[in-house]
């Protein structure tokens, strides 16, 4: 009996110099050959002896390199799973891992279920039998984690408009089905049928393709980067969101807030997904609601996965950067000394030296930060900035949470796979196909979409014909 | 209950069938047919294939119900192939998956037809008495190597008059009779369909068994005399001008017949301003009805009420028979009490003047939730209940024949030591029926419907034939000689579609200016017959002038041919999802598979499970409250189970 074939990461998301992504499968070898080439630029895959490993690149859709690996193909049924599997060796760092894990998905392999390769390799006798227990468990684990983070990841704008597009979806499937069911009722040619969905196929599928784009800039999920930006009042820490948002790297929602509140924008660089919180300026005061606004920003220092604190260089330190070195200590931190178009009142020393202090105070454990001069009005030191922050991401200086980005996957598979449904429609009505084909893609389209909001089908197109048409004799 | 009678009658069978309706009379013959010496009890033998509601067998969905009851050699396709009197193909201008026979009966004749069936079928009996009391046996008399599962064995049934019919197996198909009680405004009878007699002592037999009942409702329209309606005022609906036979065995020549013609006309706004005025006189509005009524088959009241933007529906007026002058109202059931029924009839363009020969009621009656029941349609705890149609919640003829097929041949086979036939829902709209039954929650009487099945593209009215002979000449309920037919048709089909794929068209002048003739764009490269035949506008028979080497083909062959090159992409596609689809089917589970050994599971589907006792891992996976992991629990706990085993 053939399988379907699946892939994962199968190595911890973040920080390792090393990652792998397993295909497992019947087509394991065939869909790795797809996005694989040696140095010979040959695509040789299906040539190479079990067990054996090969140096080469992986390759996107138009050829280009994405990373320099090390391949190893393991025929059934010594591998892991008892199935042919493939093992991509590639560099490490969630951006390369997920590349390459949705190129492997592109080429025709499915996005593994939490638990998968575990279940595969105890059902095909890989595992011992008094592992079931724990098999079980894993499986139960695994599900119950993902099925909370997908949820609890879910914008709640997103499943709203999920939702929406799935109402209207059901709606044309009932109407349809009852046409088809009871057709001296209701008469499909007369009401110019074939045009009406055609557009409201069009308008869905721009929708999803929306969100498709959208799953890679994080505005599906609340993922990516927490990052905190920090600073004395007038420092010029609007002025960096601004710059960064103004640059188009990136885009999004914005959360409600006041300056003296915190602002959160979630900005994407190459890929790599940011959510910047910009807040209120940290100072003394007695002033209740600003006071508020700093322990805000306090907190949120606290949960941050990447600090930049923003200085105003031209006005010498006080004793508020002290105060704001100290809730940096041993956080990842950029140090943005700006306004470098004005007069330099501190310099990296004056920095060195009131970590220093602080230090002392602390038993020494921070890291030395990296400081960037900037000017915000000139747009200098920018392209400094944005490189350091990839380099920190790379080189795994930055960790987080990365369940993220795999619910984030599972989602944009789903998107695509109704998205191609709803092509598929598109075609039958092009191809003058009768109208009980449509619904069959149409379907399709609305369970992948339940799959992202966790709605199981069960009923529900009975439910929706005989609610919405008047059926039967 | 039963009169108490020293001198009962006493009698040996193996099979009693409870009930001679759609489902009583397709199990009656499946059972006598297979060899088993059967009796059928009706409280009325005048009553055996009553049609006491609509005057038509198929429809959509319904009509590949009567293909396949056929295929698999059972009776309801011949018989109304014998007593229409008008047929139509509907849904002719979609796809061949949706569809379907519709024939309008003589319901006298239909009746008349069944009876002489019945009557003349070797092994099986007739009578005329009511049921009362199931007779069992408990666990402990059970010799070793019965099943373990069930507790109780069923042994025999006990009439009114306490005569005891001790059998192997009963099949209890009661329709609507369980307690029935029929509303017609503030009107109540405590009779079944057609004021015949109720049965009321069955129920409790029942629940003493431990068997859980429960109430639903349905109803019909009223019947007028077709003398006082002016056909004049209404649109006439016709039957096909060829008529197609619902029976594979049926020569198409036959059915070949002078057609009645049916009547289209509509309600109107004074028709829902009479029904808003009197809802207080309603039962179901005023609560006097318990029983839930199925939502594709509402009275007007409902409809009235619940799509209140609509102005205006339809009502169809059809002969109730050809030595009648009743004519039936589809379209306009009713609880409503007899005064305003006329008020509200007579509203309606034709039926100004009309007189009512019988009043619409509602009827509620006494039915099981069939997830007591196996896929076999045996009880789960009772060894040797069978049951099919209205008693398992499921309304509608042809649904009620196509259980009691299932419930017959299965039934016999037990007895005959012999493997159970499961149709999946990849072989049959059967399969989709009975399996919705047993796994879903099901809280209103359950129809077919097309959108029901998931591969439907596959399940085709079309090739019933192709799908089912096989597993009716393997029951033994289809001839050697007809299986061989389909075998045959089968071949020629094959080959032909070979032949087709093989055929090269190349781009010469002549096939261009033949497609150019035709509406078709021109051939860059050489084609092949059956790549042209993918084109929407080419078909089978077009093609005809480019294929000198073609040889005459029959009818039928020529549709198969024609639909599975057509189609091909889709039903490629199809056959792929029912490969994974039966991956799930052939897990089975163990009947005394202990759930709560599998502490991984979620509580929820851990209840279900138990609940409800799936036999594989697919129909574990189509209970709702059961998650994909669960089933990879599930999985890994059969495998481990499995190999601890061996």
């Amino acid at each position: 009996m053939k399988t379907d074939t699946i892939t994962a990461i199968a190595t911890a998301l973040s920080d390792s110099g090393i990652g792998i992504i397993r295909i497992s499968g019947d087509d394991a070898v065939l869909i790795a050959d797809k996005i694989y080439r040696n140095a010979k630029n040959e695509k040789v895959l299906s040539e190479y002896d079990s067990h054996t490993i090969h140096y080469g690149f992986i390759v996107d859709q138009d050829q280009n390199i994405v990373d320099e690996v090390m391949i190893s193909v393991m025929k059934a049924p010594r591998s892991y799973t008892a199935e042919d599997t493939v093992e991509i060796n590639c560099h490490g760092g969630i951006f390369m891992m997920r590349k390459i894990l949705e190129l492997a998905i592109w080429a025709g392999a499915r996005l593994a279920e939490p638990g998968e390769f575990t279940k595969r390799a105890f059902l095909n006798g890989r595992i011992d039998l008094s592992k079931a227990e724990a098999v079980m468990d894993i499986i139960h684990a695994k599900n119950e984690f993902a099925l909370k983070s997908s949820v609890k990841q879910l914008k709640g704008s997103v499943s709203g408009f999920i939702k929406e597009m799935r109402a209207e979806i059901i709606h044309e499937i009932a109407f349809i089905e009852s046409a088809l069911d009871d057709p001296e009722h209701f008469d499909l040619e007369s009401e110019g049928y074939g045009e009406k969905i055609l557009s409201m196929i069009n308008r869905i599928e721009e929708r999803i393709k929306d969100l498709i784009r959208s799953a890679d800039d994080g505005r599906i999920l609340k993922e990516g980067i927490q990052t905190v930006i920090v600073g004395k009042p007038n420092a010029g820490k609007s002025s960096l969101l601004n710059v960064l948002v103004g640059e188009e790297r990136a885009i999004v929602t914005d959360i409600a807030g006041t300056t003296r509140d915190i602002l959160e924008e979630t900005i994407s660089i190459d890929g790599i997904v940011f959510r910047m919180l910009d807040t209120a300026g940290i100072r003394s005061t007695e002033d209740v609601v600003e006071k508020i606004g700093v322990d805000k920003a306090k907190n949120a220092v606290e949960e941050a996965d990447l600090v930049l604190y923003v200085i105003d260089a031209s006005v010498p330190l006080d004793e508020n950067d002290a105060s704001v070195f100290k809730m940096i200590k041993d956080k990842n931190t950029i140090i943005l000394l700006n306004k470098s178009d004005l007069d330099t009142a501190v310099t990296e020393e004056n920095i060195y030296e009131f970590e220093q202090n602080d230090r002392e105070d602390s038993c020494q454990n921070g890291i030395k930060n990296k400081i960037i001069r900037t000017s915000m009005k000139e747009k200098d030191g920018i392209e400094l900035f944005l490189q350091t922050v990839k380099e920190m991401f790379f080189h795994g200086d930055i960790v987080h949470n990365d369940e993220v980005y795999i619910t984030s996957m599972r989602h944009k598979e789903a998107l695509m796979d109704a998205c191609n449904s709803l092509v598929q429609v598109k075609t039958s009505i092009e191809n003058h196909m009768p109208e009980d084909f449509y619904t069959i893609d149409l379907m399709n389209a609305y369970e992948k979409l339940g799959l992202i909001t966790g709605e199981a089908v069960e009923d529900d197109l009975v439910n929706e014909i005989f609610s919405k048409f008047c059926m039967g004799k | 209950m039963s009169v108490e009678n020293k001198n009962q009658i006493r009698e040996k069978y193996d099979v009693c069938i409870v009930g001679a309706g759609h489902a009583g009379c397709e199990a009656a013959l499946a059972c006598a047919r297979l060899g088993m010496e059967t009796i059928i009890f009706t409280v009325s033998v005048d009553s055996i294939a009553l049609m006491p509601c609509n005057p038509n067998i198929g429809g959509t969905s319904k009509g590949h119900l009567v293909r396949e009851i056929d295929a698999l050699g059972g009776e309801m396709g011949k018989n109304i192939d014998k007593t229409f009197i008008q047929s139509k193909m509907l849904n002719q201008s979609k796809g061949p998956a949706v569809h379907s026979l519709r024939a309008q009966a003589d319901k006298a004749d239909y009746t008349r037809e069944m009876r002489r069936v019945l009557e003349n079928q070797e092994h099986l009996t007739i009578k005329q008495a009511e049921v009362c009391e199931l007779l069992t046996e408990s666990h402990d008399n059970m010799v070793e190597s019965d099943d373990r599962t069930a507790a109780k064995k069923i042994t025999g049934v006990k009439t009114f008059t306490g005569a005891v019919y001790e059998c192997k197996a009963v099949i209890l198909c009661t329709g609507t009779y369980l307690k029935a009680r029929c509303l017609c405004g503030e009107a109540i009878t405590y009779t079944g369909p057609n004021g015949l007699q109720p049965a009321n002592y069955l129920t409790d037999s029942l629940k003493k068994l431990g068997v859980e009942m429960r109430r639903f409702k349905t109803g019909t329209p009223a019947r007028m005399d077709g003398r006082t309606i002016d056909y004049s005022k209404m649109e006439e609906q016709l039957g096909d001008e060829r008529v197609i036979p619902f029976s594979f065995s049926t020569d198409p020549e036959d059915v070949q017949i002078d057609q009645v013609s049916c009547w289209l006309t509509y309600t109107n706004e004074k028709t829902h301003e009479i029904i808003k005025a009197n809802l207080d006189r309603s039962p179901i509005y005023a609560g006097i009805i318990e029983g839930t009524g199925p939502r594709y088959c509402p009275s007007i009241e409902d409809k009235v009420v619940k799509f209140a933007d609509k102005e205006r529906h339809q009502v169809f007026i059809e002969p109730e028979g050809i030595h009648t002058n009743e004519m039936y109202v589809g379209g306009m059931s009713s609880s409503l009490p007899e005064d305003v029924q006329l008020a509200m009839y007579r509203t309606v363009p034709g039926l100004e003047n009309c007189k009512i020969v019988r009043n619409a009621y509602a009827i509620e009656y006494d039915c099981i939730d069939p997830r007591q029941l196996y896929p076999t349609l045996e009880f789960k705890d009772i060894k040797g209940l069978f049951s099919g149609g209205q008693f398992n919640g499921s309304s509608g003829y042809e649904e009620a024949a196509a259980q009691g097929l299932i419930a017959g041949i299965n039934a016999s086979l037990t007895i005959l030591g012999k493997d159970p036939v499961v149709l999946d829902r990849s072989q049959a709209y059967i399969g989709v029926l009975i399996d919705d039954l047993v796994t879903k929650e099901n809280t209103e009487p359950y129809r077919m419907m097309t959108s029901r099945a998931e591969y439907r593209l596959l399940l085709r009215q079309d090739n019933a034939d192709l799908r089912l002979r096989e597993i009716g000449y393997e029951v033994g309920l289809v001839s050697k000689e007809v299986y061989e037919k389909t075998l045959s048709k089968k071949r020629l089909i094959d080959e032909e579609i070979i032949r087709l794929k093989n055929t090269v068209i190349g781009a010469a002048k002549e096939n261009q200016e033949f497609l150019s003739a035709h509406g078709s764009s021109s051939l860059k490269t050489a084609a092949t017959l059956a790549e042209l035949m993918c084109r929407p506008e080419l078909t089978y028979e077009i093609l005809a002038e480019i294929d000198p080497k073609r040889i005459s083909l029959p009818a039928d062959v020529v549709e198969q041919v024609e639909i599975e090159i057509k189609y091909e992409g889709y039903i490629e596609r199809q056959l792929r999802q029912v490969e994974q689809y039966k991956k799930m089917e052939k897990k089975k589970i163990p009947p005394d598979l202990d759930y709560n050994d599998v502490s991984s599971l979620r509580l929820e589907a851990r209840q279900k499970l138990i609940a409800y006792k799936p036999v594989s891992v697919g129909q574990a996976s189509r209970i709702s409250g059961v998650s994909p992991a669960d089933i990879s629990v599930l999985l890994v706990y059969l495998e481990h189970f499995y190999r601890r085993n061996t």
